[in-house]
């Protein structure tokens, strides 16, 4: 009847009205070109050490407003790959970054390596399960806190497990018997930085820079250098980015003296230190 | 109100019953407003839906993460029903008697949980119970230990969703007239008879309907668990946890459970609205 050929016009109309929506950010976006606002979209790792490169890139660029998302890097590429609004693109893992490049979405000869890491064991401050040793991983009844596996931290502790496991100075069953320890697999780096912290759990794998966040309440086992990995942080700007000249000038400024200053005061190694 | 009077004459002119035309044409304009809220709503999940085939849903299913997550969500859910029937009928009916003397904050305090955040209730719950507090630490004398465990993905839901089925189970006791209750208290019914024979028969719908609620909130806990009871395949890992672990690795395993626990929770929400409200209207009727 009447009411339903009504609503039927109506749905076309809201319809036409929603198509006509899309375009409209980039209308916006044009008419202050004065205001920049640039997103970046980095590894939870990187929080407090791009925190504060922000504040310094915003005063040295007057106009310029960075925000930040902060999340797990796999979490970050789907939604870049899904159309997230994103100018740059700091991954805690190379594979992420090779993943977008491989999607057209990052121009492969400006990604840069900006920082390097290392992982660590956590402990509680005082130490309830009497770690000393990375041997003592394996002792039975410790409750272990690991990254997702999904997660750049679950590759990377898989790669130091099959290290420790392939050497001579641990049983060749290191890596199941560790992996038989883990009561819990954490989203987020800092959730394992957290349940050690909270002496939850006896012992993390974590990188030594979310090490050094809490490190008031942390004991630090260090990995040696033959077991550790070579954690790289790329970072680029987005080849979708509407303001990819500022994108470029943020990544030069966080490869350059100023902010590997500020990397290095968080624990991150510099990209290049063999 | 001229208009209504014209057109409930029974002779109706061209003009009348144009005019009659436009005006239910303008009367259901406001309807168009709900539109863009039943889209908002609808289009996020048909989405789910769109880029799933059944084969696939199949397909991702058979993957032991998908398999351990539903039964272990299955499992928790069903005990923290049963400890909320269990615990929270005594309270609900408590609450309904409203004879507390701190009455209001007793009601309060059950409301809480409701409202905060989960993540709020998982802390909260880390807090009280973890290994290094007081209660975590008679707890662990006695050889029990909370955290990460599938205990306590049972506390976090029943913290959260226990609340929904005492609210519903008191307001199912406060619609029994007190009049009933006196006139079995006269045929020399005790208390226990009265609540087994009176007041019980006559609110199982709001005991029921007060489990379904506390069932699909249970399903859903994500925060709580995620905080307090960590995120173990098989053993905390609930369909939420594996939903949300997953999307980062195999986007068709977290749309498929995304779209199991999807048809769950329009499942028994339909239920809840038609079977329930059925009977009612038909004790009504007789």
């Amino acid at each position: 009847m009447i009411s339903r050929k009504v609503m039927g016009f109506l749905t076309a109309v809201v319809a036409l009205l929603l198509s006509q929506c899309a375009p409209q950010p980039a209308a916006r976006s044009n008419s202050a070109p004065q205001q920049v606002e640039l997103t970046v979209f980095a590894a939870g790792s990187l929080t407090e050490a791009f925190t504060e490169l922000g504040t310094l890139f915003e005063t040295q660029h007057p106009g310029v407003k960075v925000t930040f998302n902060f999340a797990n890097s796999s979490t970050l590429l789907q939604q870049i790959s899904q159309g997230a609004p994103a100018d740059v693109f700091a991954s805690a893992a190379a594979s992420f970054v090779d993943k977008a490049v491989a999607q057209g979405l990052i121009a492969p000869d400006h990604v840069r390596i900006f920082a390097r890491n290392r992982l660590v064991v956590i402990l509680p401050k005082d130490n309830p399960a009497n770690v000393q040793s990375l041997s003592q991983l394996t002792q039975p009844g410790l409750k272990l806190v690991l990254g997702a596996k999904e997660g750049p931290m679950g590759t990377y502790v898989e790669e130091f497990l099959n290290k420790a496991s392939a050497s001579q100075a641990f049983p060749p069953d290191f890596k199941e018997k560790v992996y038989a320890n883990v009561v819990s697999y954490e989203s987020t780096v800092k959730g394992v930085v957290n349940k050690v912290a909270l002496k939850e759990a006896d012992a993390g794998i974590v990188f030594l820079t979310d090490a050094q966040s809490a490190a008031d309440k942390l004991q630090i086992l260090a990995i040696p250098d033959n077991l550790n990995v070579a954690a790289v942080y790329p970072i680029a700007p987005l080849k979708a980015s509407p303001n990819l000249a500022m994108a470029e000038k943020f990544v030069q400024f966080v490869l350059s003296e100023e902010g590997q200053t500020v990397l290095a005061r968080y624990g991150f190694l510099p990209p290049n230190d063999d | 109100m001229q208009n209504e009077l014209t057109q409930s004459r029974p002779y109706e002119g061209y003009a009348n019953r144009t005019s009659r035309l436009i005006r239910r044409w303008r009367d259901s304009l406001w309807q168009a407003l709900t539109l863009p809220m039943f889209a908002f709503i609808g289009i996020p999940i048909a989405a789910i839906f769109l880029g799933l085939t059944p084969e696939t849903i199949w397909r991702s299913l058979q993957t032991p993460q998908a398999i351990q997550a539903i039964r272990l969500s299955a499992l928790t859910s069903f005990i923290t029903v049963s400890v909320s029937v269990i615990l929270g009928t005594p309270v609900a009916y408590l609450l309904y008697r409203k004879r507390s003397r701190f009455q209001h904050l007793l009601d309060t305090l059950i409301d809480l949980p409701t409202v905060l955040p989960p993540a709020v209730a998982g802390v909260a719950l880390l807090i009280a119970f973890g290994r290094a507090t007081p209660i975590g630490q008679r707890l662990a004398e006695l050889g029990i230990q909370l955290p990460f465990s599938t205990a306590a993905v049972v506390m976090a839901q029943t913290f959260v969703a226990a609340p929904l089925y005492i609210k519903s189970a008191a307001l199912g006791f406060a619609s029994v007239g007190c009049e009933i209750r006196r006139a079995a208290a006269l045929d020399g019914a005790n208390r226990w008879q009265i609540f087994r024979y009176i007041v019980l028969p006559m609110a199982w719908q709001s005991l029921v309907s007060g489990c379904m609620l506390t069932w699909s909130r249970a399903m859903g806990e994500f925060g709580a668990t995620i905080i307090f009871a960590g995120n173990l395949p098989g053993r905390t890992q609930t369909m939420p946890l594996a939903i949300y672990i997953g999307l980062e690795v195999d986007l068709h395993t977290a749309l498929s459970l995304s779209a199991i626990l999807i048809i769950f929770s329009f499942t028994t929400l339909l239920m809840l609205k038609t079977v329930l409200n059925r009977h009612t209207d038909d004790t009504l009727v007789e």
